[in-house]
């Protein structure tokens, strides 16, 4: 059994130590959010936070969250920064086919999480391992600037 | 079950109307041949609009959404005539119904693609909209023993001449099915437009936000079970041989299933089914096409360049003119093969039972899916039933039902449903490559460099030969050549093929 706080919830898991945290959120614990893009940590899809941090769920054995706060897309928006995010990127309207947007969204939230005004420099260097096919780029980098206005005004 | 079927309205289409299962109203707009059919049919979950009886209004969406918008632009065309706030519209997938959701731009058959979805819908959707208007107005005129003329509709409600009765479009929905569909509808002039034409809002935008959207591979089947695959990396070849007893130790391994050209293994979730079939380890017999490498298609591509091929366009001698000419800049340009390479990985979940075949699935072409999966599991087409997503990108690689096909013969004797998805390696070997393509480019300038003749050969695999076989290879890589020039000039356009572009055998 792997114990982990899961969105909030006390949770816990019977299933092989080695076993990508992605496939454990999404086959054994039903949430969908959070995608499966390349399984190699190439495309940022399965971005999820351990602790708060952004990690790439795809190459991240279960065994690394045991006794850790998982959040996915599903529970980011409790945080004020996750929901500012979250509200830009619905303001914006920066989705298209928005496969990768959980992704890019639970990145930003760690990216503003650690710097509250993120020049275009930052952002296009702490949003890098995140992939968009459809070419969203632009407007992602607009979302992130107006949230951080927004934790700025609170 | 009460239903309507009206005169003529395009010579070509009906509008349809129907009681909806729960009550409330459904508009549909289907082909002339078909009116008769549904007229007798039992079920009627294939309008374009239904609204219920507490006033919730859903558009069924003919198209796919890819992320290109036409799950906010189609609805836009239906609430613009219908008169209802686009925020108070709910979209849905389309079934499968090359009848009932074919595109008008693409010889009506159920495909999203070349950018036709709004020219294509643009006037049969608007058509729904405002039938449906019509038959709420008119069931609200015989409630209050009036001249439906003497109504107008605002947002959702059909409101009296002195504003003083008003009645939302819900309680109007039951009467309104028994309402004959009009003759004819009056669609509203274009600067009556308060929709069409404004930058609306997405409406797909919260649940791709909030994590709820749901894709194909998001698909929940009670029951479920998780496989992956590998396929013979070479078109034509054959699964030789893989290490069963290995797959069958793996942890979390339920099942594997052997086809003639992939091994596929099941597990209990993704992970068990990707260890499983690495422990597989499966061997290939790669056929025919075992040593054809991309150096030898290029070559075949760059003798065919040097052929005259079909002529599309031949104006002014241009030939002559290019081989007299004094300046001549000749290129050669290349396209590679390209994968398509979509974020979401090609997945497909199906069930089997005695009642037919499930499949759930994000696709361009709900319709073709239907056809290949009924012919590859020997069904009645109306025994498959398509249950479409949203797509993690499409860009033509949905346009395929290669993915569909192997996940249907994967299921078809199982017991219980599976979730088929590709691993990326698996997503990128197997893509149905755009095509590689050699093009020969020829002007002849003047003493100023303006071009004067121009000559354009196009070299490539043809995309439409494989389900139009006898059209010829040439015919369709030139179909997008007959644009004009930015200039006038002698023009020669023409083709040369010796590929037609890969497809599974269906």
């Amino acid at each position: 059994m792997i114990e982990f706080t899961f969105n909030g919830k006390p949770t816990s898991v019977d299933v092989p130590e080695d076993m990508p945290l992605l496939w454990v959120v999404r086959d054994v614990l039903g949430m969908y959010g959070t995608k499966f893009g390349c399984g190699i940590a190439q495309c940022g899809a399965c971005t999820l936070h351990i602790d708060g941090e952004a990690q790439r769920s795809c190459v991240t054995p279960v065994s690394e969250a045991a006794g850790r706060e998982i959040t996915t897309i599903e529970g980011v928006g409790a945080k004020p920064s996750g929901k500012a995010v979250q509200d830009a990127w619905l303001n914006r309207e920066v989705v298209q086919c928005g496969y990768c947007q959980s992704g890019q969204i639970m990145s930003a939230v760690a990216l503003l999480d650690a710097n509250p005004a993120p020049t275009d420099e930052d952002i296009d260097a702490g949003m890098t391992g995140n992939i968009c096919r459809c070419g969203t780029y632009i407007r992602i980098r607009e979302a992130i600037k107006e949230a951080a206005k927004t934790i700025e005004a609170k | 079950m009460n239903k309507h079927v009206m005169a003529d309205l395009s010579r070509r289409r009906f509008l349809i109307a129907s009681a909806a299962a729960g009550g409330g109203l459904m508009i549909g707009y289907i082909p002339t041949s078909l009116a008769r059919a549904y007229s007798d049919a039992t079920t009627s979950l294939d309008a374009f609009v239904r609204i219920d009886r507490q006033g919730k209004v859903t558009i069924v969406s003919p198209m796919a959404e890819m992320g290109q918008g036409t799950y906010t632009s189609l609805p836009m065309l239906v609430a613009e005539e219908l008169d209802v706030d686009l925020d108070d519209v709910t979209v849905d997938h389309a079934p499968a119904s090359d009848k009932l959701y074919g595109n008008p731009a693409l010889g009506n058959v159920q495909v999203t693609g070349a950018s036709t979805s709004v020219r294509g819908f643009y006037l049969p959707l608007r058509k729904a909209g405002a039938a449906a208007k019509a038959m709420l107005v008119a069931a609200a005129a015989e409630k209050w023993s009036v001249a439906p003329d003497t109504l107008k509709t605002e947002m959702g409600f059909v409101v009296d001449a002195s504003g003083d009765r008003r009645l939302p479009y819900g309680e109007l929905a039951d009467a309104a099915a028994k309402i004959p569909v009009p003759a004819d509808v009056a669609l509203k002039d274009p600067s009556q437009f308060r929709i069409i034409g404004t930058p609306a809002k997405r409406l797909d935008v919260k649940g791709k936000v909030d994590g709820s959207a749901a894709f194909g591979i998001d698909a929940k089947v009670p029951g479920m079970k998780v496989a992956t695959v590998a396929a013979s990396p070479v078109f034509g070849g054959k699964l030789a041989s893989f290490n069963e007893e290995a797959v069958r130790k793996t942890p979390g391994v339920v099942d594997v299933v052997r086809l003639d050209n992939a091994v596929a293994v099941i597990g209990d979730h993704y992970w068990a089914a990707k260890t499983g079939l690495e422990a597989a380890a499966p061997v290939f017999d790669e056929g025919p096409h075992a040593n054809m490498t991309t150096a030898d298609i290029v070559a075949a591509l760059v003798k065919a360049s040097e052929r005259t091929g079909a002529i599309a366009k031949n104006e002014g001698d241009a030939a002559k003119v290019l081989s007299a000419a004094p300046r001549k800049v000749e290129a050669t340009y290349e396209a590679p093969f390209l994968a398509h390479a979509t974020m979401e990985p090609m997945n497909c979940t199906v069930s089997v039972s005695e009642t037919g075949c499930d499949v759930w699935v994000g696709t361009q072409v709900p319709a073709i899916c239907q056809q290949v999966v009924a012919k590859a599991l020997d069904l009645p087409l109306d025994k498959v039933r398509i249950h479409n997503h949203l797509l993690g990108g499409g860009f033509g690689r949905r346009l395929e039902a290669d993915f569909v096909l192997q996940a249907a013969l994967i299921a078809r004797n199982l017991k219980y449903p599976v979730k088929v998805i590709w691993s990326r390696e698996e997503d990128i070997q197997h893509d149905i490559y755009r095509p590689y393509y050699y093009d020969r480019i020829a002007a002849a300038l003047d003493d100023d460099g303006m071009p004067v003749a121009w000559s354009h050969r196009i070299v490539g695999s043809s995309i439409f030969a494989r389900w139009a076989r006898r059209s010829s290879r040439t015919g369709s890589i030139l179909t997008p050549s007959t644009a004009r020039p930015i200039c006038p000039m002698r023009l020669r356009i023409s083709a040369s093929s010796s590929f037609v572009r890969s497809r599974p055998e269906f």
